[in-house]
């Protein structure tokens, strides 16, 4: 594909619940260039999640455009892969055979192929044979993740994928995204409520505001990987997402105790 | 005591009291309940309170069921009945697996046939007796076509509760991952109903069992259920109750058996052991 971006156009989502109307997302503007990586931040009910559904292609109705490549998104498809927050996977499948799982038509060998690979990628290849329940926390995540990328996708959505992990290994999962990204620069877009999380790995912050959801500014993040979480530039930007959320900085000592 | 002792005891959580036995201890443990009610029963009849003739002492049970043994007549009762549950059991298992699965996959026939289920699930196996005598005589297709009809209802209504609960997240993923159909089917759907399939099974066989007993009990000239109203006729207490205790046993074991098969086929899950 020569263009691969993601172009998302006016897009207002609307649910209508007991006769009322509620707006998840209001005419939301954003593209994402093929290759890089976004972050969207905002608190719970912004719809960010749901923008990420839209692109996945598991919720079709709205108005306005999501496109990938130029083409309308209608469904899911097997150029956008996708990781939610909890890893999904199938308890009575192997690591290899839930990775496997996304796999079809390929042939055997090519299958058995992609499977190493994608082992290899995250690091788990010594856990092939191992059952999702004798995994921890961040290495299903991983597994999640390299089943994602089996199908070789265009984009990557990732729906709040380190929320339910611990912060020590949400840093070495940030790290390992990371890693992964500088190997194969698949187009990523992830969803998060970690601010730090979202200046760590984006070329840009996109910065929701909720009820209705929309995109409240735009921040690029124009420093050099791996950034460093504790340098002055990082903790520039760190103040300016949160002078959108709070105000202009004086309200954030409400939080400092 | 120091603060941080106070904090760690407040932290504690109340514990219920738990026997750590071995193996062996366990086993005992287990054994003593039974053993308990044998030792009662034992006793009420060392004090004279109850009647041998409606209740005799598990010693002369045991004896019974020695001689029943030694005669050879229990071992060709238990053969008897044993059979009639295989077949009727492999019969009604397989029938209703199948039903079972395509209701579960079809909103289609589920809407055109559960009306029809829910009214003939409520008939107790008993009750088809007389026309099962009246369709087949008394020969063995009688007993067999009981056991059918008492296992069939158990498996059926637990496979299609199996596989309405498949997870709607992993049917979300299938739709991502474009997995064809007959791989989420047997990748998804059906390891995902297993544990209510074999739940449904185990059910299945134990009213299997039941039923063996009530058509014997009503026409027949072999089989367990025979041998007790054999013996009821003939006033032979301790009789019934021996074919009563082998019942129970042959129950157990064939439960045991597909727990082990249950044990062995869902390996990933880590159930609730209990407190």
């Amino acid at each position: 594909m020569a263009n691969a971006d993601v172009t998302v156009q006016r897009l207002t989502k609307r649910y209508g619940t007991n006769g009322r109307t509620v707006t998840a997302l209001s005419g939301i503007d954003l593209t994402i260039r093929a290759g890089s990586v976004v972050s969207i931040v905002g608190s719970s009910g912004c719809g960010k999640s749901t923008l990420l559904r839209i692109v996945a292609g598991l919720d079709t109705d709205y108005e306005g455009t999501a496109a990938l490549g130029g083409a309308r998104i209608r469904g899911p498809g097997l150029d956008r892969g996708m990781v939610f927050q909890e890893h999904r996977l199938l308890p009575w499948l192997t690591v290899e055979q839930n990775i496997a799982f996304g796999l079809n038509g390929l042939g055997a060998a090519e299958t058995r192929r992609r499977v190493e690979e994608h082992l290899e990628l995250v690091g788990l290849a010594a856990f092939a044979r191992a059952y999702p329940g004798q995994l921890s926390g961040g290495m299903s995540q991983r597994v999640a993740i390299a089943r994602a990328l089996a199908n070789r996708p265009e984009v990557l959505l990732l729906d709040e994928p380190f929320g339910a992990l611990d912060a020590l290994t949400r840093i070495q999962m940030q790290q390992e995204v990371l890693r992964i990204w500088q190997a194969d620069r698949t187009t990523m877009i992830l969803v998060t409520h970690d601010i730090d999380e979202a200046i760590y790995l984006g070329d840009d912050v996109v910065v929701m505001s909720a009820r209705p959801g929309t995109v409240r500014t735009v921040i690029p993040v124009e420093l050099p990987r791996p950034r460093d979480r504790n340098s002055q530039p990082f903790a520039e930007i760190r103040k300016r997402i949160h002078a959108e959320f709070f105000g202009d900085g004086s309200a954030g000592t409400a939080y400092v105790i | 005591m120091t603060a941080a002792g106070d904090i760690l005891e407040v932290r504690a959580a109340p514990r219920l009291p738990r026997l750590n036995l071995g193996r062996a201890g366990r086993w005992a443990f287990a054994a003593a309940a039974p053993v308990l009610l044998l030792a009662v029963w034992q006793a009420l009849y060392a004090l004279g309170v109850v009647r041998p003739i409606l209740l005799p002492p598990p010693t002369r049970i045991a004896a019974t069921l020695w001689s029943l043994i030694a005669s050879g007549e229990l071992p060709r009762h238990v053969g008897v009945s044993a059979l009639r549950v295989l077949e009727g059991f492999a019969l009604s298992a397989s029938l209703a697996l199948a039903l079972g699965v395509a209701i579960g996959l079809s909103r289609t026939l589920d809407r055109f046939l559960d009306l029809l289920i829910q009214l003939v699930k409520p008939i107790p196996p008993i009750a088809w007796i007389p026309l099962a005598i009246l369709w087949f005589g008394i020969g063995e297709e009688a007993k067999v076509y009981i056991i059918v009809v008492g296992g069939f209802f158990p498996i059926l209504i637990n496979t299609i509760d199996g596989i309405r609960q498949t997870d709607t997240r992993f049917v979300e993923l299938a739709k991502l991952l474009e997995v064809p159909r007959w791989k989420f089917i047997r990748q998804v759907v059906l390891p995902g109903a297993l544990p209510p399939i074999m739940s449904g099974l185990r059910i299945g066989l134990n009213v299997s069992w039941m039923c063996v007993v009530a058509a014997e009990l009503i026409a027949a000239s072999s089989g367990i259920g025979y041998l007790i109203m054999d013996a009821r006729q003939l006033s032979q207490t301790d009789v019934v109750l021996a074919g009563m205790a082998t019942m129970g046993v042959l129950g157990k074991l064939t439960d045991d058996a597909l727990r082990l098969v249950e044990r062995r086929l869902i390996t990933w899950r880590t159930s609730f052991g209990g407190v």
